[in-house]
């Protein structure tokens, strides 16, 4: 029989038709939906006379453009709430289940939708938002589409897809003390450039990738896109059913026994073979941070920013640019760089467990007078759980603001902008130009380093505050 | 929805060799809160485009009236992070309809082939070219040839092929979208929905 990988049988088994010369149909079992990038999708169905064709398929919930304060009351911003209620009136129309603002489920679709128990594995999964990817934590394929694919999935359940490529990244090993998966992730792309994957669709493998729980695999496979792959995705395990057993959607009773033993099924057998390979050392990964305008610009923190030798013409100007924006000169040190604003939230970093290492580390401690420090929940979810643990207590004390969830500063669509010049750090996904907020200086790190940041004021290793 | 036929365009071309353009410079997020798909040519480029207070900034290449054209030459990973449509609804509603890079991000390309904006991958060292015979003068003329898949150089008639797969083509040709198709075949979908 055919060696086959994790990729394959989850995409060959979705293709509809495969059209000569050209894409696959493919079949999309869960769609997400939020406010930006669905009304115009909706406005085309009118315009054509069609409607949603399977809506028990589509989930929605408004999240990129929602204010973090105040959500019990009329949306501020006039944009805003016409986005927000387009959304809330075609859910409406087309009976698709809503997880509005203020409700027991709202937050980032890409955090909901694993906490709902909506995301599972083997399944294809889209959203017209490139982090989408994230979903691949559980063995599903995921991955992030533009507007008029939205409106193909509403319209027909199915987009024209061609298959990509297959890239396996092993790491294998134990982590040091003080690095996280965001670590792992912003290491990988800083090997493999912020193109290096594209045309592929990743797996991550290995022990080191193995012994992470959910929320770290997911901050893993949320970054997929970042170096330019449509999506990654990791072979379900126990980790995996344990976290999805007992969640609303997830199959109950004599389903839950049968969905486990295909779930279990779901693995790249021995012998297949990928187009591109890469294997990393978990011992070589330490705490990392970016100090360009894409996340592959990323160094260990400890290290210095590299210079400008060996690159040539655009390539140099590029980089040039981009430390000229940052306010970096080649070849210095990052750490001990001040720093104005901390950003602990997104879909990539906005879960409980990041919440909970962030409280952990500053417990008793008390943020440096030059930060301003905002931790947004991903979720209503985590939000409540981080209230009945304590932790909120504990941030508080510290002097963190405490925000209501939504995607908030990590594209700053909303009034949680970072001002021009300005630097955060942040555990969001993307440092470029302006991300949060016009003339923004963002560097990306680990909830661990962001937390440090905070303490010190300073750009640290999360590891000397340890020492200390 | 169905959108202009694309066959041979021959235009001047505005060059941004910039790598690495992601999709929040292409349009920033805080202009995608249109709930049509109008407008949005304005904020194009925006915060290279405009200083804060929404003034022109003159070394920006789209205020440098020398360059003008229907075809964006951009550089090396054109497109990458955000999904948002709406960065190609600006170039396109700006005027452009062909983008020309020796690398575009994938969901980009996509989006560009959805709405009926060529996305054309050439070599590096034609790219290169196309800098250079364009800053050496700016009127010179690129076509854009799709149903022979081919880019010329006017000026000194140098050229490639590019690759586009034949379906896409056909529908860039034809100015048909694949709703249009997936319509086509909904009982072969409804069946297949059926079995899941």
């Amino acid at each position: 029989m055919e060696k086959t990988t994790l990729f394959d049988k989850i995409w060959d088994s979705h293709v509809v038709r495969h059209v000569p010369a050209g894409p696959d149909v493919f079949f999309i079992d869960k769609h997400f939906i939020h406010e930006v990038t669905s009304p115009v999708a909706f406005l085309n169905l009118e315009k054509r006379g069609i409607g949603v064709k399977y809506p028990h398929r589509t989930i929605a919930t408004p999240d990129h453009n929602v204010p973090t304060v105040d959500q019990d009351q009329t949306i501020k911003d006039k944009l805003s709430r016409m986005q927000v209620e387009k959304l809330r009136e075609n859910c409406k129309k087309y009976g698709i289940e809503l997880h509005d603002l203020g409700t027991a489920h709202h937050g980032i679709v890409h955090v909901i939708g694993p906490e709902l128990g909506v995301t599972q594995p083997g399944m294809t999964i889209v959203c017209g938002d490139s982090h989408t990817s994230t979903h691949g934590a559980f063995g599903a394929i995921a991955f992030g589409i533009g507007t008029s694919e939205v409106e193909m999935v509403l319209a027909t359940q199915c987009i024209m897809q061609s298959k990509p490529k297959k890239m396996r990244i092993s790491v294998e090993g134990e982590l040091g003390k003080g690095v996280t998966s965001k670590d792992i992730i912003l290491y990988i792309i800083s090997k493999i450039s912020a193109a290096g994957a594209t045309g592929y669709f990743v797996e991550y493998a290995g022990s080191a990738i193995q012994s992470l729980s959910m929320e770290a695999r997911m901050t893993i496979c949320n970054m997929s896109i970042e170096m330019g792959a449509r999506g990654g995705l990791i072979a379900p395990d126990e980790t995996t059913f344990n976290y999805l057993k007992w969640r609303q959607y997830a199959p109950k009773g004599e389903d839950w026994e049968k969905a486990v033993a295909f779930w279990k099924s779901l693995k790249t057998d021995e012998g297949a073979v990928f187009d591109k390979e890469y294997h990393f050392d978990a011992a070589d990964i330490e705490p990392m941070i970016t100090y360009g305008t894409n996340p592959g610009m990323g160094i260990k923190v400890k290290d210095r920013i590299p210079t400008a030798e060996g690159l040539e013409g655009s390539n140099k100007a590029s980089f040039l640019k981009s430390l000229d924006y940052m306010g970096f000169e080649p070849g210095e040190p990052v750490k001990g760089k001040q720093v104005d604003y901390v950003f602990v939230g997104s879909c990539t970093n906005g879960r409980i467990e990041d919440i909970r290492a962030v409280a952990e580390f500053v417990k008793g401690k008390k943020k440096a007078e030059n930060i301003t420090a905002w931790i947004v929940p991903g979720s209503r979810e985590v939000e409540k759980m981080a209230h009945e643990e304590g932790l909120v207590k504990i941030l508080e004390e510290a002097g963190f603001e405490l925000r209501q969830p939504g995607c908030s500063a990590c594209l700053a669509m909303n009034d949680d902008k970072i001002p021009a010049g300005k630097y955060a750090v942040s555990t969001s996904n993307r440092n470029f130009e302006g991300r949060q907020g016009p003339g923004a200086r963002t560097m990306l790190a680990s909830p661990l380093t962001v937390a440090a940041v905070a303490v010190t004021g300073r750009i640290t290793d999360p590891r000397e505050v340890f020492e200390n | 929805m169905a959108y202009d036929k694309f066959t041979v365009l021959r235009d001047t071309a505005v060059p941004l060799p910039t790598e690495n353009v992601d999709t929040d410079q292409i349009i920033p997020a805080r202009f995608l809160k249109a709930t049509e798909r109008t407008g949005f040519g304005d904020n194009l480029f925006r915060d290279w485009r405009y200083d804060v207070e929404g003034n022109p900034k003159k070394d920006f290449v789209l205020n440098d009236p020398t360059y003008s054209g229907k075809i964006l030459v951009a550089g090396k990973n054109f497109g990458s992070g955000s999904s948002r449509e709406h960065a190609v609804w600006a170039l396109y509603d700006y005027g452009f309809r062909c983008v020309v890079s020796s690398f575009f991000a994938d969901i980009f390309k996509n989006n560009c082939l959805n709405i009926g904006v060529l996305p054309v991958t050439v070599s590096p060292e034609f790219a290169d070219k196309l800098f250079a015979a364009i800053e050496a003068d700016p009127k010179t003329e690129i076509e854009v040839n799709l149903p022979e898949q081919k880019i010329t150089l006017l000026s000194t008639g140098e050229f490639e092929t590019f690759d586009i797969n034949e379906y896409k083509k056909s529908n860039m040709q034809n100015g048909f979208d694949d709703i249009d198709y997936l319509l086509n075949m909904s009982d072969e979908i409804e069946a297949f929905a059926a079995s899941r």
